[in-house]
């Protein structure tokens, strides 16, 4: 289902009003109007205090993320967006096929209905683009000064087919690190907007849905040991929290990670670090050596993951916790590890 | 990317540092008086492409590091005072005071923002005209002119919610007291390139001749830093000590007149306890008396606080040069960018913060 975007808003208000979370009429025309016509199937549309789905897999993958995001509209997407491709992404890690999804909703009272219905309509989008959908939800708003427009929270489920098995656990010595497209770009598109940075061209978020390369690479039958997609605390932490998790270490060379001319720029003029930024339509594939080429060769046919490069390998661990280290331009190593609190700019 | 990887080029760095060995007889050790040099330095393991007998040392240049805790403890009880908007660069909030920091002042209530620009603080006193916004000025020579402007159209607008917190810098003063420390054994420096771009090279050459020590204003980059080591090697080597210029593509001889124009129309120079150091005579810059109106120490009557930092904490000696992050007995152990002693640990251009983030593996 699609939504045109010139749609006219079909609700009363201009804006939201308490009453609007509050079980009675208005709650029940901004759910009507608003979210099941946006979200409209079979299983919503029965209108129960729960979704009652039929399972197709013998094991469900099941997670659940919060959106606080500020701003709610950024140069290539949105909170909704965000809220489908995110926690569709964290099915996906676990070599999942995404299925259904719930959304809950903290709305702040005054917040536009215009905002709302776009970002509603941004979500039905993205759920169509995932071949998911949202069976139940809930709304709730609090008092003008309490939110920040939006708070979302998405929890799904998917079918992991029988035999598939990803995750940390699987990571050996000797694997192969790769990693589907270029870093920072998230990061830095909600960054400039926050700030006010002009970069000299219009850097878009990376947010993305990763099903159609993860799906490719389980139907392949290729030997992926563990998937992960990168988040807050970017490239480099996600690897330190495999490295840790499985108990290996690994090294990646730094210059082989793409990085966006627009992101590099902005990173050596604020002091940040690119493999430490957020992302949210990017993941690193760690894969046996023997499927390594034709895994990147998967990749790199589907377009969210043209990009995709070989990064470096997992090799035992030297000390008492698996570490992470990226080999420098000139030829240096240093240590890459969960990121230290907030990245902040600095000041000369 | 244009303008960084010219300077990142492996073959070049490797071709600069066989200069820097054919040019070294005995044991030199050379200051890179810059926080974001340190940085660059140990990221790209620049030290360790020098000769051993190559010593560099870390400076005072971070200015984060070299605010005074009673600054940072001044600056929270402003930001909790009742109405106040505390506007800081991001660098800053980590950073312990010596209950607490910004972070802590934020997450207890107190509106505290980071800003990319002073201007950006006067923007958000424009924005919100019931709110007194503060600004907390700290820095070099190098932030200096745009906290200047800023200052200068606060008063123009007749800004009365607005006001600076100024804990300024100036570099040349640091490298004296530096070089008067008996401890602190420095042959040759770096300086800090962005400094010498808004003030120039003059206020050098006095330093340079008196202590006889070379002086080469430098980059940033790897291949910046190698032939700053470089030329200071030449002329130590040689026996000259001149002020020179690496730096040439950023750096004019007198720096940017209309940036130092407009850094002495507001501020004047001061005396400024460094954090770690102490006093300094003549070393920071301070509000003239026709901006008195925009200094928070006034407006909100800030009187003189004592605090003492914790005997623990070695940054002091770090930021003399005497000693290295590693040196340190709670380096990495007790004092982590978690839970760090003291500002060197947090600060982006902090040398403990260097240190820990590129610690070599298997170090």
């Amino acid at each position: 289902m699609t939504l045109s975007p010139s749609c006219s808003v079909p609700v009363r208000h201009d804006t939201v009003q308490l009453a609007h979370g509050g079980g009675g009429r208005l709650m029940r025309e901004l759910i009507e109007q608003v979210f099941a016509a946006a979200f409209d199937n079979p299983v919503l549309a029965s209108r129960h205090d729960s979704a009652v789905v039929p399972v197709e897999a013998a094991r469900l993958a099941m997670t659940t993320d919060s959106y606080v995001v500020d701003p709610l509209f950024f140069p290539g997407g949105d909170i909704g967006k965000l809220a489908v491709f995110g926690t569709v992404n964290d099915l996906c890690m676990a070599g999942a096929e995404p299925a259904y999804l719930t959304a809950g909703f903290v709305l702040e009272e005054g917040l536009p209905i215009d905002s709302l219905v776009r970002i509603v309509r941004s979500m039905a989008e993205a759920c169509a683009e995932c071949g998911v959908a949202i069976v139940t939800g809930d709304t709730k708003v609090v008092d003008h000064g309490r939110g920040h427009g939006v708070y979302l929270n998405t929890a799904g489920v998917g079918w992991v087919r029988d035999r598939v098995d990803v995750g940390p656990a699987r990571i050996q010595p000797g694997d192969v690190v790769l990693l589907s497209g270029d870093v920072g770009r998230h990061g830095i598109a909600v960054m400039s907007v926050r700030s006010g940075l002009a970069l000299g061209t219009e850097l878009e978020s990376d947010c993305a849905p990763l099903v159609p390369p993860v799906r490719a690479l389980i139907d392949d039958g290729l030997d992926v040991h563990c998937l992960r997609d990168l988040t807050r605390g970017g490239l480099a932490s996600a690897l330190a929290e495999l490295a840790l998790d499985a108990g290996v270490d690994v090294e990646i060379d730094e210059a082989r990670v793409p990085v966006h001319d627009a992101v590099r720029g902005a990173s050596e003029l604020l002091g940040l670090d690119p493999l430490y930024i957020a992302n949210e339509g990017r993941m690193v594939v760690v894969v046996a050596p023997k499927d390594a080429a034709r895994a990147l060769g998967v990749l790199r046919a589907r377009p969210v993951s043209s990009g995709a490069v070989r990064i470096g390998s997992v090799s035992k661990k030297q000390g008492a916790q698996g570490r992470v280290s990226a080999r420098g331009a000139l030829g240096n190593l240093r240590p890459l590890s969960l990121q230290s609190g907030e990245q902040l700019p600095r000041i000369c | 990317m244009k303008l960084v990887d010219e300077f990142r080029d492996p073959a070049l760095a490797r071709r600069c540092a066989e200069s820097i060995a054919r040019a070294v007889t005995r044991p030199w050790r050379i200051m890179e008086v810059c926080g974001g040099q340190t940085h660059s330095i140990v990221r790209f393991g620049i030290d360790q492409l020098l000769p051993d007998a190559v010593t560099l040392i870390h400076g005072p240049g971070c200015p984060v590091c070299v605010t005074p805790l009673e600054m940072i403890d001044r600056a929270i009880a402003v930001a909790e005072r009742p109405g106040v908007t505390l506007c800081s660069f991001g660098d800053m909030l980590r950073v312990p005071g010596s209950r607490s920091d910004l972070f802590g002042a934020k997450s207890r209530g107190a509106d505290v923002r980071v800003v990319y620009s002073p201007l950006d603080a006067l923007a958000v006193a424009r924005e919100n005209p019931e709110r007194q916004v503060v600004f907390f000025a700290v820095g070099f020579e190098t932030t200096a002119p745009a906290i200047a402007m800023c200052a200068h159209l606060a008063l123009r607008e007749g800004a009365k919610n607005f006001s600076l917190l100024v804990s300024h810098v100036l570099v040349p003063p640091a490298l004296l007291a530096i070089l008067s420390d008996p401890e602190a054994r420095v042959d040759a420096f770096l300086a800090a390139g962005h400094v010498c771009t808004v003030m120039g090279l003059d206020e050098y050459r006095p330093i340079a001749a008196q202590y006889r020590v070379p002086i080469v204003a430098t980059g940033f980059e790897p291949l910046d830093l190698l032939q700053g080591i470089l030329m200071c090697i030449e002329q130590l080597e040689s026996g000259r000590h001149e002020v020179e210029n690496q730096y040439a593509r950023s750096v004019a001889q007198h720096g940017n007149a209309e940036a130092r124009r407009m850094v002495e129309s507001v501020f004047e120079v001061v005396p400024r306890k460094w954090r770690g150091i102490g006093e300094i005579p003549e070393s920071g810059l301070g509000l003239r008396a026709e901006y008195h109106s925009l200094d928070a120490e006034r407006r909100f009557e800030l009187g003189d606080t004592h605090a003492e930092e914790p005997t623990e904490c070695h940054s002091g000696r770090i930021l003399r040069g005497v000693e290295k992050p590693a040196d340190c007995p709670a380096f990495g152990t007790r004092c982590t960018p978690e839970h760090p002693l003291g500002a060197t640990m947090v600060s982006s251009e902090g040398a403990c913060a260097a240190y820990f983030a590129y610690r070599r593996p298997g170090a």
